[in-house]
């Protein structure tokens, strides 16, 4: 087996899923890692489910995830974490941006949402994060992403300083001090969990 | 060290061998690269009208002395695959590298084919890497290789090496000095009395080949236990370190040919050799071809969609860890067509009249999925106007429902327009819908002849589709605005009713919403809502119905005001905010 730690990032095209792959595969990098980030384009982006792979280690082989062999899915929608949970091994760890999305189906009520998708996450252990107010908070909603990495960092390590020179070489100059706030907000509720 | 993908490091690798030329096709996993290609100093790329053209252009570029790189998905390979075969006869005078990206699992494409067997078909040498690293090494030394043997060359890729990023090691540009041309027929003329020499050169090609590809550093042998061997390419090498750590493995970098020597040594040094490989089985065909024994896999290896380590774990018996399993009350999350999609309501008034809809490839092949459910058939590029005239040609004489093509207009460009012509040429009926939305939506927004937008920016020329059209001598021909539902309906119904017996053509022009992303205050419901669900029925993904009561709701935050919905309300329920609030977060 590699040593590589294996981050399943899965939410709905349009998300901003593989910018967060790309950060935190530069991080990984950053903090001395082998990396590899597997990202599909193409028809699945349209509104679809997405998932986006980050692994990293010290020697690196395959590029994707595999059923109950993934350390960490970090979702970036609750239904897709139920979608996606099989990924993760045992003792992995479930980080949920509090956040739903109706898929179409449901949306024109050809489908229904889960049942209690909220109790079946917690039955899951997972860290359901309020993305979207951690970066309303940090100054710009568009944060989201950054605020649920932060939150990684929690069980990554790669520290602080490494993420914020990766941050402010990757966003957009204007929303660099909100991008580095969401991190830090992301941060400490993850340490607080 | 820099995080490229393959396909940027494949575009790198030839940058860095001196290759001045780029033509290509958009296709997913490919398009990267040729827009990677673009951005570098000195370089001529652009967006060919389909792959079979990007490839001549290639050739005579070669034969001019440069060298070129051509890109495409694998099927693609299909429609070049004409002057590639001869190609791989004439040979080159520039080196001339084709990538071919594979999509095993189908993500984005409508098969899983196997270029490797174009490769054996042409005789022309396929490397394949297995992650950026080599991409770029493999690229860069492939036009050594072409300009060696006189032979093009293939670099195959798939999915999970063009779209995965990993570290790599750039070089500096050679210093390559573009060839000089001469005429030389026997060599560029392929008739017979010329075709036959070369035919004749290519196998004797075949032979130096082989004998090249034993010392090939691009394969590599990983002794470990004795008791398993793997022989495996590409994505499918990476799975395999991750899944038999005790496994000796000869990893290919060339898939064509094999290097016979090499592999038969090393079935010799394990006790049982196995081939791993997605999409097809052809290495195993070519391991066994050359008289090597290849042993079945403990449980099967599945022949269809994409590998994983876990997926090769359990060929050899090694069970799937613990794991929670979804909750069965997920519901799906199909890509949809965005809010705002110019195309949404052409499909919605397709299956209103229940039409016969031949589709095609692109965005708009979502027009497939409920709620629009509108397209009967897809199968190629092109193929929407060809076999809408086949249907037409096979019900003729009967009371048949209408038979409507829907076309974009880069597709339309790629051999949408040939198939037309034969439409025309034998008097055919029918309607085709060229769904012209500015761009090639699917693949990223590319330029194509009927938007004048060129890949490295240069002036150009936006071809006038519907002079085209009527160039053609076809007598109905409309251009409609797609997001006016009574113009769109009456268009549709004056092509299928009165002018059933002829030949339409109707234009839908309205820019894809991704384009200039302009937003409207957006729409939202009011209290004379009936919830009868119409709105609903338009798939659009900012409309929801309460599960319920049944009453329509908009996302203001999808919602980008293009007010499709509020013409399908029949109680003036759905209206449009009159503050300057713009929707739409797309």
């Amino acid at each position: 087996m590699s040593s590589a730690t294996t981050v399943l990032l899965c939410g709905v095209g349009g998300q901003g899923t593989i910018l967060a792959a790309d950060l935190l595969a530069r991080a990984a990098l950053a903090a001395g890692n082998q990396v590899k980030v597997s990202e599909i384009h193409g028809m699945a982006q349209r509104g679809g489910a997405v998932t986006t792979v980050v692994r990293f280690g010290e020697d690196v082989s395959t590029m994707v995830a595999d059923i109950g062999e993934t350390d960490c899915i970090v979702s970036f929608e609750t239904t897709e974490a139920l979608r996606n949970i099989a990924f993760l091994k045992e003792g992995g760890y479930l980080l949920v941006a509090d956040e739903t999305i109706k898929p179409l189906p449901v949306a024109c009520g050809r489908a229904s949402m889960p049942h209690d998708a909220h109790g079946k996450l917690n039955a899951l252990g997972a860290v359901l994060i309020p993305a979207h107010d951690l970066a309303v908070e940090a100054g710009n909603a568009k944060c989201e992403n950054v605020a649920i990495l932060g939150a990684l960092e929690s069980r990554l390590g790669f520290g602080a300083d490494v993420w914020k020179r990766v941050i402010e070489g990757r966003v957009p100059p204007k929303t660099i001090e909100a991008n580095v706030k969401a991190f830090e907000l992301g941060l400490a509720f993850a340490d607080g969990q | 060290m820099e995080l490229m993908s393959g396909n940027e490091a494949i575009a790198r690798g030839a940058w860095e061998a001196g290759a001045t030329i780029g033509v290509a096709y958009p296709g997913t996993p490919s398009t990267e690269t040729m827009e990677s290609f673009a951005r570098y100093e000195g370089v001529y790329a652009e967006w060919c009208t389909n792959e079979k053209v990007a490839v001549e252009v290639g050739v005579g570029a070669s034969a001019a002395g440069a060298r070129v790189l051509a890109t495409m998905k694998h099927v693609g390979v299909n429609v070049a695959a004409d002057p590639l075969l001869t190609a791989a006869y004439t040979g080159v005078n520039g080196g001339f590298v084709i990538l071919a990206a594979d999509d095993p699992g189908m993500y984005s494409s409508q098969n899983e084919q196997d270029s490797h067997f174009y490769a054996l078909a042409a005789h022309i040498p396929s490397l394949d890497p297995s992650d950026s690293a080599e991409a770029l090494e493999f690229a860069r030394e492939a036009y050594e290789i072409s300009e060696r043997f006189d032979v093009p060359v293939m670099i195959r890729s798939t999915v999970r090496v063009s779209h995965t990023k990993t570290p790599v090691e750039v070089g500096e540009k050679l210093d390559y000095e573009q060839k000089a041309y001469e005429k030389d027929p026997a060599k560029w003329v392929m008739m017979p009395a010329f075709a036959k020499p070369r035919r004749k050169a290519q196998l004797a090609r075949d032979a130096k080949l082989r004998e090249w590809v034993e010392g090939c550093p691009f394969n590599q042998v990983e002794h470990k236990g004795t008791a398993v061997g793997v022989i495996c390419a590409g994505a499918a090498y990476q799975h395999v370190v991750d899944a038999l750590p005790e496994a000796s493995i000869l990893k290919l970098g060339v898939t064509w040919p094999l290097p016979q020597k090499l592999v038969a040594d090393f079935a010799a040094s394990v006790d049982d050799l196995y081939v791993v490989e997605e999409g097809s089985e052809y290495l195993t065909g070519q391991v066994k071809e050359l008289g090597v024994k290849v042993s079945d896999f403990p449980a099967p290896l599945p022949k269809d969609g994409e590998l994983s380590p876990g997926l090769i774990k359990r060929a050899f018996g090694i069970e799937v860890p613990a794991h929670d399993e979804a909750p069965d009350d997920v519901p799906g999350r199909p890509p949809a067509l965005c809010a705002g999609c110019p195309h949404r309501l052409v499909f919605k008034e397709l299956s209103r009249i229940k039409a016969i809809v031949t589709g095609d490839i692109g965005c708009y092949t979502l027009g497939t999925l409920p709620p629009l459910s509108s397209m009967d058939t897809c199968i190629d590029m092109g193929a929407s106007v060809s076999m809408s005239h086949g249907f037409e040609l096979a019900l003729a004489g009967t009371d048949h429902r209408p038979v409507v093509a829907v076309i974009g207009d880069s597709t339309f460009g790629h051999s949408g327009l040939s198939s037309l012509i034969t439409t025309v040429y034998n008097r055919g009926a029918g309607t085709v819908c060229i769904l012209d939305n500015r761009t090639t939506a699917m693949t990223g927004r590319q330029g194509n002849p009927f938007n004048g937008v060129t890949l490295q920016n240069r002036p150009s020329r936006e071809l006038d589709l519907v002079g085209v059209l009527e160039a053609l001598g076809i007598e109905h021909v409309t251009q409609v605005n797609p997001h006016d539902m009574k113009a769109v309906r009456s268009a549709i119904k004056t092509a299928t009713k009165e002018q059933a017996d002829e030949l339409s053509v109707i234009v839908f022009k309205a820019p894809c919403v991704l384009l200039h992303r302009e937003r409207k205050p957006f729409f939202f419901v009011n209290a004379d809502c009936h919830a009868c669900g119409a709105c609903a029925t338009l798939g659009c993904p900012a409309i929801s119905k309460d599960a319920e009561t049944g009453i329509a709701a908009i996302d203001p935050m999808q919602c980008i005001g293009c007010g499709q919905c509020a013409q399908y309300c029949a109680f003036d329920a759905i209206e449009q905010t009159t503050s300057s609030a713009k929707g739409g977060a797309l």
